[in-house]
């Protein structure tokens, strides 16, 4: 295998940043330098804040500790502690925030929006809409029924903010505030269902709504992992088709792209991702949206990178987690869901705030 | 003729554009559409590149439907410079001429020498080698036009269809991108481009297409088709057809409408 890091003048081209060339007879890429290593920097540093995630809460453990009963050794207390109740939970972390990124970036990019995002575009609020109807009216708060409940809903809500923007094509911000507009009525209309319901449930609903990761167990996440790995596969083979879409369908569509099913592919991924992390805990919000865009700007890469904003996501998700546990110390368990949004809600507001002067500039 | 359209139906929604209309590209020419705005030759392009799918009719391309091709093999043969291209926020010249690489690339075979031996040629041919690692943003319009260019120029298709690459550039940019096509001419490439300048049309193509209200009028040689009555009826425009003093082909110079009568009676 040749791999070169400097271009050979006259030969290779410069790309304007370093660019690694590996070339086998079955396999060539052309690898940016810079936004791998920051993309696994990100990845590591989400590790580590999962590992000392799993040091927190009410018997507090060392990370030497941790190491140890990861490693397989260690007291039969610590081993119960670390992989039946926390490990879970971390790893929890890293692959949900993973997928919402990479649902975040298929979204954005499809849209060509930095608001463009499953959570923005109405899928949380139809999720939470399905499983507040499932618990409070049907009565059912078993985990498989609000799971489906959560995925219908989110489902048939993004079909239905689809369907409504839809005008001769889809139009990124029509998309968007057709879908701020659904949110905001299934909102109040959950608001007006719990004031209605009994104590308990409220409460139920309340805390999936929140959005938590901590009642992730691994008969949870063992089946999350594996449809989270074929989610990570599908995204990878659809990342070229994506790449070209960037340029426009007449300009993908010649290049060699079958724009339709390509676009379709990646809008069943994209909403997979949030579909399988709102069934398992609730919505998360405003890391799809972040994670992206934080992504590109340290990484400066071309549009946004699914590969990027999956090792955002999961900084992220693994660092709101981190800062619950750090809250549950001195106060009260807050849901990991109440911290991304109120983090995710600043940064919305001066997103919007600078989409609304880019549009006026346009069309005063 | 390598490409040709066989009597096609072709619009949007429930709008219909063209109807039954028939139109040849000859082999290894140099052919220009011309017609006033909105009169369908952006439709029309687009149903040669597979693009649009005729209701009706079809497109040839080397004796074979091109629905019946695959993507990448269409992409390989046949490649097309949209009238609006969109570029990532933040992508660098090299970047965005490497994506005209697609068809040649596969889930493994992502980056091989053939893919930098092509991107490398066509900066090269568009004067972009200096630029390659710039901003497309901070570019200058005719330069960024020329990185267009060079993205369908490194997808190495021998035929190459272009929606107005001239517009909205300066006189000067819009003959440099002209002398770029008739380079990839002479180098054996099919270049089918829409234009409005017709005296460019008239002095780079060999083929004419003319277009009103999704019909063709007229098609031939600029020396037989560009004449002052052929103008006036495809454009409303009454003009005098004089031959160019540099090259001798059609050049067209409208009259004066305050004036056009005099001219005319002596
Ligand atoms: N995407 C579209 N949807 C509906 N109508 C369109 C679309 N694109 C073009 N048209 C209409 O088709 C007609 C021909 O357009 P076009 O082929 O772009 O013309 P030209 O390129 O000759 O200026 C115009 O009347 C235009 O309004
Ligand atoms: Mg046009």
């Amino acid at each position: 295998m040749s791999t070169r890091t400097a271009p050979r003048p006259g030969c290779d081209v410069d790309f304007g940043y370093s660019v690694l060339r590996p070339r086998t007879p079955w396999w060539s890429a052309r690898i940016p330098v810079r936004l791998v290593c920051l993309a696994l920097l990100l990845g590591a540093a989400a590790v580590l804040m999962g590992l000392l995630a799993i040091t927190l809460g009410d018997y507090p453990l060392t990370l030497g500790e941790v190491f140890t009963t990861l490693t397989g050794a260690g007291e039969d207390f610590h081993r119960m502690i670390v992989l039946d109740w926390r490990a879970p939970v971390a790893a929890a972390a890293v692959v949900f925030g993973a997928l919402l990124g990479i649902g975040g970036a298929i979204f954005q990019s499809l849209t060509r929006n930095p608001l463009g995002s499953p959570d923005i575009i109405g899928f949380d609020a139809g999720a939470y809409f399905a499983v507040v109807i499932t618990i409070l009216v049907l009565g059912s708060g078993g985990y498989w029924s609000v799971a489906t409940a959560a995925l219908a809903g989110g489902l048939l809500t993004a079909c239905a903010v689809y369907l409504l923007a839809y005008r001769r094509g889809i139009q990124g911000f029509r998309l968007i505030v057709v879908g701020i507009g659904v949110s905001a009525m299934l909102g109040s209309a959950n608001a007006y269902l719990i004031t209605r319901a009994e104590i308990d449930d409220a409460m139920t609903v309340g805390f999936w709504g929140a959005g938590t990761i901590t009642r992730v167990t691994w008969t949870g996440m063992v089946p999350a992992a594996a449809l989270g790995c074929a989610i990570i596969l599908a995204a990878t083979a659809l990342a070229r088709s994506l790449r070209q879409l960037e340029l426009g369908d007449d300009a993908a569509t010649t290049q060699g792209i079958a724009v339709n099913s390509a676009r379709l592919g990646l809008i069943v991924t994209g909403v997979a991702t949030t579909a399988l992390v709102t069934a398992a805990a609730g919505p998360i919000g405003f890391i799809a949206l972040v994670a992206p865009q934080l992504a590109r700007r340290i990484t400066r890469s071309a549009g946004v990178s699914m590969f990027s904003a999956a090792m955002m996501g999961a900084l992220l998700l693994t660092a709101a987690h981190l800062l619950s546990l750090a809250v549950a110390q001195v106060y009260r368990p807050v849901p990991v869901g109440l911290i991304t949004v109120c983090l995710g809600g600043i940064y919305l507001i001066w997103l919007l705030m600078r989409e609304a002067r880019r549009h006026n500039g346009v069309m005063p | 003729m390598r490409l040709s359209a066989e009597s096609i139906t072709i619009g949007y929604d429930r709008k219909i554009i063209s109807e039954d209309l028939s139109v040849e590209v000859p082999e290894d020419s140099f052919t220009a559409i011309i017609g006033p705005n909105g009169c369908g030759k952006s439709t029309l392009l687009r149903a040669l590149a597979r693009v649009l799918t005729p209701s009706a009719g079809e497109v040839l391309l080397d004796g074979k439907a091109v629905q019946q091709y695959r993507s990448k093999e269409l992409a390989q043969r046949l490649g097309l410079l949209p009238q609006s291209s969109l570029a990532p926020d933040g992508i660098r010249v090299a970047d965005l001429v490497s994506r005209g690489r697609a068809p040649h690339q596969g889930l493994f075979q992502q980056w091989q020498a053939s893919d930098e031996e092509a991107v490398n040629a066509a900066l090269q041919a568009t004067k972009l080698t200096e630029l390659s690692g710039r901003l497309v943003d901070e570019l200058s319009g005719g330069q960024r036009q020329r990185v267009w260019v060079a993205m369908l120029l490194a997808q190495q298709t021998s035929i190459m269809l272009l929606d107005e690459p001239t517009t909205f550039l300066d006189i000067a940019h819009q003959y440099e991108l002209m002398e770029l096509f008739r380079g990839f001419h002479e180098q054996g490439k099919t270049v089918v481009t829409v234009l409005h300048d017709l005296n460019q049309a008239a002095r780079y193509a060999d083929h004419l297409i003319v277009m009103r209200d999704g019909r063709v009028i007229a098609t031939g040689h600029p020396q037989d088709v560009i004449t002052g009555e052929m103008v006036e009826e495809v454009f409303g425009l009454r003009s005098l057809v004089v031959p160019d003093p540099v090259t001798g082909t059609p050049s067209v110079v409208p009259l004066d409408p305050r004036t056009a009568t005099a001219t005319e009676a002596s």
